[in-house]
């Protein structure tokens, strides 16, 4: 909105200072500021264990234990340090280098943990492991989101693509399994019924995706609105569904099977990383699949080229004879398909059973991060991993009893992408025409 | 959309132009002819023909005695259609005793009843639609009427239920209510609109983060002994509102229906002065047609974005207040917005975001509601069946082409 034309090349050198946004340094200072009046105003007693290792483990790693107060503060003092540094780049003409950021983070995370789980024991891999789990569903999301407005398709819909998905699945998987248990014994029997129902629900996801693309691409109409109507849609379908048709029949409509955590050899073994990583569901491998294909499709195929060209510029991509609205509507097409997945992890790994507008609002979430991450599949995805985790450490913190209001640990992911969106990104740059119907003549 | 605005701009020019304009009451009624035969009107019909009819088919389709009857349809087909017309005609039949008239009533008074609480429910979907709907307008999309009916409805049980303020009269202490639910509603989505102005940052993503911000807010507030929680419980909910502070009843006690359907009339007409007649309105028309022939006119976009938001979310909390000083005065609780802000999106995109339309399409929507419980309750159709209803209508009167397609309406002429 507020392109600032630079000056004319010449002169540009003095005004060119000014162009260095201010928002980094005066966020970084007010979330400093924040913590350490938080930690003198609640002031905390006794040391904070960090547990690095579970139960199962090959290497048992030894716990971490710091007193509470004093890591606190030295972590505020880090953080107050790379604030100045911050400022005094910001002074100088330069942006904040993106490794100073990502140390006041991870710093700034370690200082309130152990602030806030004084006198208490934090399971970092359960804490890791559970973010990771939550995070599912908003990253095969936040992948359908990138795709779609790389390819110049705003999807709101992703909530209505997840809980359609979480709906298929579990009617898929309650009607699936019990032939296959009779046929394959009962662990691989409901191996194979919960992916089988799993692609029930990339299907699903896929038919609102449609939808979206016969009214947004077919008809032209704002895809803003689409989105949001779909969303209204689906919650109605399926809640409607829900209460006729699955509260009814439960057992023979609504009870999938469930994913179990598959421990992966010698990965899963590694210290830390591997009970984190590598004891997962296979929903959770197919993740990492995911991520890697759309990533590497996106920037390194042809396909992902003409994706790119198509949401960049289309009249352009239209004259080298790129069918846009085809691609455009293969594309939608697509990510409602992994978004869909992403909704399988509602009823086919934690709970096994559909809940009327059980997802919700991740959609929107994943929305948030594929903006947050600057539609990149990469990024995007880490986006994802932070709502995760915030979402995690809410749970984690209001087991030990935390200082913080539990609607205030609540609401950070929310208040984050607030700051994130409005700051930290600093001017997002969507795709070129992202969200522009594509008409001829 | 784009056809639609040519149709009207060039019907109707905008009265701030330079050169005055002469009443023309004959291009006037060519603009109503118009948009009755190439016009909205007969696709706004059909959108809602072709909804209805999926939603038939919904019901159709999860009916225990259609689904039986389904099975030796071969054998006895009289009987699957029976069952058909018994389901349709059993869920429709209510939803209009429960939307219009109760014709098993045993007196007018009581058979009205369903109408005063179809205005009842039709309030507050008016107020936020408009909130919507002039966002709309000012070129945003405003899908935090969630947080700003949370927040609105919460600064004004505050002050509803003080009881120092309700030794002043009525007079003082409602207005004093309203007035500060709509300024914490204000605030929350002038708070979009300013980020969107200063950082650029998307006013679709600003205003969900908004709605769940601002719902944690209040389950805080609901949540602390001093703040907003009643005395004595552990619940998250606020004691009831005082007397002097609720909006009074428009019929006498007999009906629901209170003084909020008031003020969403007047909303309805200021919106339409401040649109159609007001410096301010044209502004936000033009940045919302092209903010960038708008910022070379020399109109300040940033500052019509916050200003649009502010009036947007003043409007938005009025619906909450509307909530927690009308509908349900027994206490602030978190479910006070019981969806009215997304259902205000669809009431506001049915209306085509103008004050007229959005409050026809407010009573439609709360027919729908009043109904949907009766149909529910006597019928045991779910409610949400509505929700799909109201989402599909607005879907296929966002695609006339369709609509125009399905039943071989004429196109419109080249205009």
């Amino acid at each position: 909105m507020s392109t600032t034309a630079p000056a004319s090349a010449p002169v540009a050198s003095p005004d060119r200072v000014e162009i260095v946004p201010r928002k980094v340094p005066v966020i970084l200072t007010v979330i400093t500021v924040a913590l350490a009046l938080a930690v003198a105003l609640g002031a905390q007693d006794g040391d904070t264990t960090f547990r690095l290792a579970t139960g199962k483990d090959l290497f048992q790693l030894p716990d971490v234990v710091v007193p509470a107060e004093l890591t606190a503060w030295i972590g505020i003092v880090v953080m107050a340090l790379v604030s100045v540094d911050s400022w005094r780049r910001q002074l100088t003409g330069h942006r904040t280098p993106m490794w100073e950021t990502a140390l006041y983070a991870v710093v700034g995370l370690l200082a309130f943990l152990a602030w806030a789980a004084a006198d208490g024991t934090i399971p970092m891999v359960g804490l890791l492991s559970g973010s990771l789990a939550l995070a599912v569903p908003l990253v095969f999301g936040a992948l359908g989101g990138v795709l779609g407005e790389r390819a110049g398709v705003v999807n709101i819909a992703i909530e209505g693509q997840l809980l359609f998905g979480a709906f298929a699945a579990a009617i898929v998987g309650s009607l699936a399994a019990p032939p296959l248990v009779s046929a394959l014994g009962e662990s691989a029997g409901d191996f194979t019924g919960a992916i089988v129902a799993s692609a029930g629900a990339a299907f699903a996801g896929m038919l609102v995706a449609v939808l979206l693309a016969v009214f947004a691409v077919r008809y032209f109409v704002e895809q803003v609105i689409v989105g949001v109507v779909l969303n209204v849609l689906v919650i109605g379908v399926t809640s409607f569904m829900f209460s006729q048709v699955l509260a009814p029949n439960a057992a023979t409509l609504n009870s999938p099977p469930r994913f179990r955590a598959i421990d992966i050899p010698i990965l899963g073994d590694i210290p830390l990383i591997g009970p984190v990583l590598f004891r997962q569901t296979l929903l959770v491998y197919a993740l990492y699949v995911a991520v890697a294909l759309v990533t590497f499709a996106l920037w390194r195929t042809r396909w992902g080229l003409r994706l790119r060209a198509v949401g960049e510029h289309p009249k352009a991509a239209d004259t080298v004879g790129i069918k846009v609205n085809r691609t455009r509507f293969r594309t939608v097409l697509l990510a409602g398909a992994i978004a869909g997945l992403g909704g399988a992890s509602y009823t086919l790994v934690a709970v096994s059973q559909f809940n009327r507008e059980m997802t919700g609002g991740a959609g929107y979430i994943a929305l948030a991060a594929v903006i947050f991450g600057k539609w990149d599949p990469i990024r995007a995805t880490l986006a994802a991993l932070l709502f995760g985790f915030a979402s995690q450490l809410q749970g984690t913190l209001s087991v030990i009893g935390s200082p913080v209001p539990s609607q205030f640990m609540l609401m950070l992911p929310y208040v984050v992408t607030l700051f994130a969106v409005a700051g930290l990104v600093g001017h997002s740059r969507p795709p070129a025409a992202s969200g522009q119907p594509y008409k001829l003549g | 959309m784009s056809d639609d605005n040519a149709a009207t701009a060039q019907a109707s020019p905008p009265p701030e132009s330079e050169q005055p304009t002469p009443p023309e009451q004959h291009n006037y009624w060519h603009t109503v002819l118009r948009s009755i035969t190439q016009g909205n009107a007969l696709v706004a019909v059909g959108a809602i023909i072709l909804a209805v009819l999926v939603g038939s088919l919904m019901i159709l389709f999860t009916d225990e005695e259609v689904r039986t009857t389904f099975g030796y349809i071969g054998a006895r087909p009289s009987d699957f259609f029976a069952a058909s017309w018994n389901a349709i005609e059993g869920a429709y039949s209510a939803l209009f005793r429960g939307s219009v008239y109760n014709t098993n009533a045993d007196d007018f008074l009581s058979g009205i009843r369903p109408l005063t609480e179809t205005l009842k429910y039709a309030a507050p979907l008016i107020l936020a639609g408009l909130g919507v709907g002039l966002a709309f307008r000012a070129g945003m999309f405003n899908i935090g009427g969630q947080g700003q009916m949370l927040l609105a409805g919460g600064a004004a049980g505050w002050i509803a239920l003080s009881e120092s303020l309700s030794s002043l009269t009525i007079w003082i202490h409602l207005p004093l209510a309203i007035i500060v639910g709509a300024l914490a509603g204000a605030l929350w989505a002038g708070l979009a609109g300013l980020l969107k102005a200063r950082t650029g940052a998307h006013e679709v993503i600003v205003t969900i983060m908004l709605n769940y911000v601002g719902y944690y807010l209040l389950f805080f507030a609901l949540s602390r002994q001093g703040l907003l929680q009643q005395p004595g419980s552990s619940n998250p909910k606020s004691a009831p509102a005082q007397d002097t502070a609720i909006l009074p009843d428009l019929l006498g006690d007999r009906f629901n229906l209170h003084a909020g359907f008031l003020l969403a009339v007047a909303a309805v007409a200021f919106c339409w002065w401040l649109l159609n007649r007001s410096a301010l309105g044209y502004r936000f028309r033009a940045v919302g047609e092209n903010p960038h022939a708008a910022r070379t006119a020399g109109i300040d976009v940033g500052r019509t974005y916050v200003a649009a938001m502010l009036i947007a979310g003043a409007l938005v909390g009025l619906a909450g207040v509307n909530q927690v000083l009308g509908t349900v005065t027994s206490g602030v609780a978190l479910d006070l917005d019981s969806g009215i802000g997304f259902d205000a999106i669809t009431v506001a995109l049915l209306g085509r975001s103008r004050p007229i339309g959005i409050f026809f399409a407010g009573l439609l929507f709360g027919a729908f509601k009043s109904g949907g419980f009766l149909m529910q309750a006597s019928e045991g159709i779910p409610v949400d069946i509505v929700l799909v209803v109201q989402s599909l209508i607005v879907l296929f009167l966002a695609a006339p082409p369709l609509v125009r397609a399905v039943f071989r309406l004429p196109t419109k002429e080249a205009a």
